[in-house]
């Protein structure tokens, strides 16, 4: 919506003043929301927090490169149980995070592979077969999940004098915010231009000079490497885990983040991770309802607003930039 | 000897089931290029009405076709209220695959909300612990008998309906090029809805008789629903033989599996075999499409 004269003007994120005024007052309100904000709210953000990554990385593969996964559940899985695992034998948060992630990574180029000759429905379905194959090989492998009782996962202890609930929330919000910028910066380099080319038209891409294999691997490496970060942040916060978290709903919910945040959209991940975190919340007392409230608005996204949330906000901005005229 | 034979036809006869499942998602991926997420969703209300229409006492000769019809009514519905709006705003393939996503998610949540989430077991005319003889100490309990026996004639009456009625040649124009059949005056939304209502007839008569065997509740359809897209990929996911042959493979693959190797990763041979099949042969074993080579 805005000319760009120059290729660095391109590359800025934040291009005008008022744009890095409300990012910089966001940030503010969220640094200091422990304290005038109730706890609950501090922990249903740390949610958001956690969940953005890994709508993030899916959003990644599904709106910038054009490939669906139905499989994130198993990446989401596989992170977790790597950070359980590795936090068992004592190594450091971020070492066993990192870990996570990588795992993750390995097996996204595993899964990656298909992806090379297969499209739009097939690939849908083999990321499926993908996702529940390793749902019931945890469900099936004590050595791994942990045995009956599932796996406890050492909690963060409390740093520097705050609470817990305020210390997970400001780890989850420096990860989040680094984590978007990676994602921003991503997709303004030649990576994520090659990633957009793939999805607009792959034939064309490869015409290009862009390799197609590098980049579909890539893109499905780094799209599980944030899931496989958002298995370990979610492991790390419950400080438990079995093989029934990660069932094909959770696989279902990232992707309705992804459509109702908006496809292509950084801002539209972390409203889609807002919205799958809070529409459970608000219908607590039913909870059999919230697949009916994702399935209605992936419904009428998809219909009236296939842009997402996104969108919609780019289409009230634009609305009142014009405002009274139009 | 008859430890394999007890296993293979154990195997057919939910294969035979499989297959009934695999025909609904064929029946519409080749008329549509649509995949039917929500093919288990509907096959679940239709056989939790079924399920209802039972337990205040009508007999099952009352209670099953109101049920099938239901899944019909509801996938034709789908395909008039919000198949064909996305389609007029030009939503693409894979924006309508999401669309049955959101369809089996609302109704998943629909039939947890009405019927609860507490596992029920489903009434039904034919008993599994009665069983017959079939060669030697091979034996066949009447319910699998029935499934196989179902699975087989509805298999066989979809064949006749598609290939010799004029119904069938619609569909078959239909699903060989649209615009063609449109041409020449086939009214090719009434036959697709019809397409689309058969393909859920069948998936409610899998889930009529797969509910005996498995506890009723709202996710009951999601393991076969799961098989039966991988026995549509086995066997192809445009051909209708393919899906027959698909369906008994898998249901045999499986228990002798289950039986052989551990019971344990049973259900985990359908996801290898999609993955297998699509990294090797991805137009399945009687599929013709040529796949668009990247």
């Amino acid at each position: 919506m805005d000319l760009i004269e120059s290729y660095k003007e391109e590359l800025r994120l934040v291009r005008r003043f008022w744009t890095g005024f409300w990012i910089i007052s966001l940030l503010i309100a969220l640094i200091f929301l422990p304290w005038y904000g109730k706890e609950h709210w501090v922990y249903i953000l740390t949610l958001i927090f956690i969940f953005s990554i890994g709508v993030q990385g899916q959003n990644l593969l599904i709106g910038y490169t054009g490939q669906i996964s139905f499989g994130q559940a198993g990446f989401l899985a596989l992170g977790a149980f790597t950070f359980g695992h590795l936090a068992r034998f004592g190594a450091p948060v971020l070492v066993s995070l990192l870990c996570a992630g990588l795992v993750a990574a390995v097996f996204g180029l595993l899964v990656g592979f298909p992806s090379l000759r297969l499209k739009g429905p097939y690939l849908a379905i083999a990321t499926l077969g993908f996702g529940i194959a390793v749902y019931q090989v945890f469900v099936n492998s004590e050595l791994l999940s942990g045995g009956r009782m599932g796996l406890t996962v050492q909690k963060l202890p409390a740093l520097f004098g705050l609470s817990q609930v305020n210390t997970y929330y400001y780890f989850n919000l420096l990860l989040a915010a680094l984590f978007t910028l990676a994602s921003y910066n991503l997709i303004s380099s030649f990576v994520g231009r090659a990633f957009i080319a793939i999805r607009d038209n792959d034939i064309s891409a490869e015409a290009m000079g862009v390799n197609l294999t590098t980049y579909k691997l890539l893109a499905f490496a780094v799209s599980s490497f944030y899931t496989g970060i958002q298995g370990g942040l979610y492991a790390l916060l419950l400080g438990y885990l079995e093989p029934n978290m990660f069932t094909f709903l959770e696989t279902i919910s990232l992707f309705v983040a992804v459509i109702v945040g908006g496809l292509a959209s950084v801002e539209g991940s972390i409203l889609g991770a807002a919205f799958v975190i809070l529409v459970p919340h608000v219908f607590s007392d039913a909870k059999q309802l919230v697949p009916v409230v994702y399935g209605i608005a992936i419904i009428l996204i998809l219909i009236f607003e296939p842009l997402g949330l996104s969108g919609r906000w780019l289409k009230i901005r634009l609305y009142f930039r014009m405002w009274p005229f139009r | 000897m008859s430890q394999f034979l007890q296993y293979a036809v154990s195997g057919l006869s939910i294969g035979a089931l499989y297959s009934l499942v695999a025909l609904g998602l064929v029946l519409i991926y080749r008329s549509t290029r649509i995949l039917n997420f929500g093919h288990g969703d509907i096959a679940t209300v239709g056989t939790f009405f079924a399920f209802t229409l039972l337990s205040h006492n009508y007999s099952w000769q009352m209670a099953f076709p109101p049920a099938l019809i239901l899944g019909a009514v509801l996938a034709m519905i789908f395909y008039f209220v919000i198949l064909i709006p996305a389609q007029r705003r030009n939503a693409t393939q894979l924006g309508q695959i999401i669309l049955t996503v959101g369809l089996s998610l609302i109704l998943q949540g629909l039939v947890a909300y009405f019927w609860g989430t507490e596992p029920q077991s489903f009434p039904f005319p034919l008993s599994d612990t009665k069983t017959w003889k079939v060669y030697k100490d091979v034996v066949i309990s009447e319910l699998s008998l029935g499934a196989l026996a179902i699975g087989l004639v509805g298999s066989l009456i979809l064949f006749f309906l598609v290939q010799k009625t004029r119904l069938g040649l619609a569909m078959r124009a239909v699903s060989e090029n649209l615009p063609a059949a449109q041409t020449l005056g086939i009214p090719t939304r009434r036959v697709l809805s019809l397409s689309w209502g058969l393909a859920a007839f069948l998936g409610v008569l899998a889930g009529i008789f797969l509910a005996p065997a498995l506890l009723l509740d709202p996710f009951f359809m999601l393991e076969p629903f799961l098989k039966g897209f991988a026995a549509a990929v086995l066997g192809g996911l445009n051909s209708l033989p393919g899906a027959i042959a698909g369906g008994l493979i898998l249901g045999v693959a499986e228990s002798l599996a289950g039986g052989y190797v551990t019971v344990a990763f049973k259900n985990t041979l359908a996801f290898i075999v999609i993955i297998v099949v699509l990294l090797i042969r991805p137009e399945g074993l009687l599929g013709k499409e040529f796949i668009e080579r990247v």
